[in-house]
């Protein structure tokens, strides 16, 4: 059961392409949760709980992308759901080249099959098809104490 | 997500598919609508490079330059794919076959240049091109289809890359194109159409560089099938069981769903999208997961975790359970749409280094992870025929989109 105790609506960013370094997401504090806002110019929605707080980025294509920040200000899982993949460069900061990299060896010789990364705590899992994908990153080590990853989606 | 028509234009059809009720081509005798399959490997020139496709489902599609009955061309070793909507060819300037010269589609007088990215997040780059798409008797005019490795085209843009594979090539995508025949009539929608274009779909190629841009329902890359004249309302594959792993075998492609003699729904069930997951629910150890869907370009069962499933994925190949066990490991589900009628069925699971290890293709007990959901690749095809119906048309069975086997 996630945790919600309040739901703000930030507000619609509606600026032209801004270029942004790309930040670290995953990994990364809070802040880095408002450049991702600006960076995908999406609507942002916080919804807090007690064992970690729910950024969520609506995309004006349609895909969610959730970023799970604990008690500590860190930002230790994403999510993405919609008809797009968002930019994961973005979104997974310091953490892409390890994930672009175990994604470029496929590992499965033929065929698109969803990724199942899991690698010196990180874990990059996506699924979907064409117009409707999922996906989700994590820190193993950076969970909260007692969150499931099954909450992350 | 589904295509926007008036009342009117539903109640006729839209997104380019008429209806179901003319299936006869102009001497009044029924349109060829059977096209031969084959899980085979793929393309020997991709078998070459790179092995063996395996639980790919090929087929033969031909492209004509829009008008001309003459300058076309036959393109082999295309994958059939109910999981995506519109024809990919791969360019002969990245080891396809495609060297017809198709024409350009523009907009804002620039050529329209298209990211796809699958769910490995690996992509597919190239100008958007139109032809007559011509498979058995059946012809679709002027579709706007996808050009992969298109030396000719500015390069990729470095906003189409999501850190996965560029699949612009032979040896990468293991086929010479992909025919995209899924539950939707445009590969993107109205997402692509309306409001800010998405960083990594269409673009607008100017000299000076590709931008993303907005690009209309009609100019965006069309499923070949809802364009027929006739049998336009979706396809059923057919294979045969697969209780072996085999080097090949052989199977149908049909046109059009109870617009034919051949292609009845008959008493298959049907399992409608639901509109928010976009597919239907899956009961496995009575835990009910929703997002199911049937998929023939996926080359496994595609299914939970290892800790749900308790067989460890292989470590080789993470996207593959590879069990210990000496027999194949069944796993009884129950799939059901919403309103819909529950089907139970059982799977089996190899595993995957030990089966691929040969050189066989058609492999039924494949599978890998998908955490928290069900996706029923090819060998779910194997032994069944499966309906995909297309959104917008009417088919027998009620609301489309839908699967029905």
């Amino acid at each position: 059961m996630r945790p919600v105790l309040s739901q703000i609506l930030i507000g619609l960013l509606t600026v032209g392409a801004i270029s942004l370094p790309a930040m670290a997401a995953l990994g990364g504090d809070v802040s880095s949760v408002q450049e991702d806002q600006a960076h995908m110019k999406a609507a942002l929605q916080i919804r807090t709980g007690q064992a970690y707080t729910v950024h969520e980025l609506h995309q004006e294509s349609g895909t969610v992308v959730k970023e799970f920040i604990s008690p500590a200000g860190k930002v230790f899982a994403v999510s993405w759901s919609g008809p797009f993949i968002p930019d994961l460069r973005q979104l997974l900061g310091e953490y892409f080249d390890k994930y672009s990299q175990a994604a470029q060896t496929r590992g499965q010789r033929h065929g698109r099959a969803p990724l199942m990364i899991e690698q010196d705590g990180l874990v990059v899992q996506t699924g979907g098809h064409m117009r409707a994908f999922t996906g989700k990153a994590y820190l193993t080590d950076k969970l909260p104490e007692g969150v499931s990853t099954d909450a992350i989606r | 997500m589904f295509c926007l028509c008036g009342s009117l234009a539903l109640a006729i059809g839209c997104g380019g598919g008429s209806n179901n009720s003319n299936s006869n081509n102009n001497n009044g005798t029924p349109t060829q609508n059977t096209q031969p399959i084959a899980v085979n490997g793929g393309p020997p020139a991709a078998i070459a490079l790179s092995g063996i496709y395996p639980n790919g489902a090929f087929t033969s599609v031909t492209v004509c330059v829009p008008g001309s009955a003459t300058n076309c061309q036959t393109i082999d070793g295309v994958l059939v794919d109910t999981g995506s909507f519109g024809l990919r060819l791969l360019s002969a300037a990245k080891g396809g076959e495609l060297t017809l010269g198709l024409p350009t589609t523009n907009i804002g007088g620039s050529p329209i240049g298209e990211c796809i990215q699958f769910v490995d997040t690996s992509f597919l780059w190239g100008p958007v091109r139109t032809a007559d798409v011509k498979i058995a008797g059946e012809q679709a005019s002027s579709v706007p289809v996808h050009v992969v490795g298109d030396t000719s085209f500015p390069a990729v843009p470095n906003t189409c890359s999501t850190g996965g594979l560029d699949d612009d090539s032979l040896a990468v995508l293991g086929a010479n194109g992909i025919l995209g025949v899924g539950t939707f009539q445009q590969d993107c929608g109205t997402a692509c159409s309306t409001g800010t274009p998405p960083t990594a779909a269409y673009y607008q190629c100017p000299t000076s560089g590709c931008v993303p841009s907005l690009v209309s329902l009609t100019q965006q890359v069309q499923n070949p099938v809802g364009l027929f004249a006739s049998d336009n309302n979706g396809v059923i594959i057919e294979l045969p069981a697969v209780n072996s792993p085999q080097p090949s075998v052989t199977g149908s492609m049909i046109f059009g769903i109870g617009t034919q003699s051949d292609n009845a729904l008959g008493s298959a069930t049907v399992f409608t999208l639901d509109q928010t997951t976009f597919g239907f629910t899956t009961t496995y150890n009575n835990v009910a997961y929703s997002g199911s869907f049937i998929d023939s370009g996926s080359n496994g069962i595609f299914f939970l975790d290892a800790t749900t499933t308790g067989m460890p994925v292989c470590s080789d190949a993470t996207s593959w359970y590879c069990p210990t066990s000496t027999s194949p490991i069944p796993f009884p589900v129950t799939n059901q749409a919403t309103g819909g009628s529950p089907h139970a069925l059982t799977f089996s699971v190899g595993n995957f280094d030990q089966l691929t290890a040969g050189s066989n293709a058609a492999i039924d007990d494949l599978a890998g992870p998908n955490a928290g959901t069900f996706d029923f690749g090819l060998p779910f095809f194997y032994g069944r025929n499966v309906y995909t119906s297309i959104a917008g048309t009417t088919a027998p069975g009620g609301q489309t989109p839908y699967w029905a086997y």
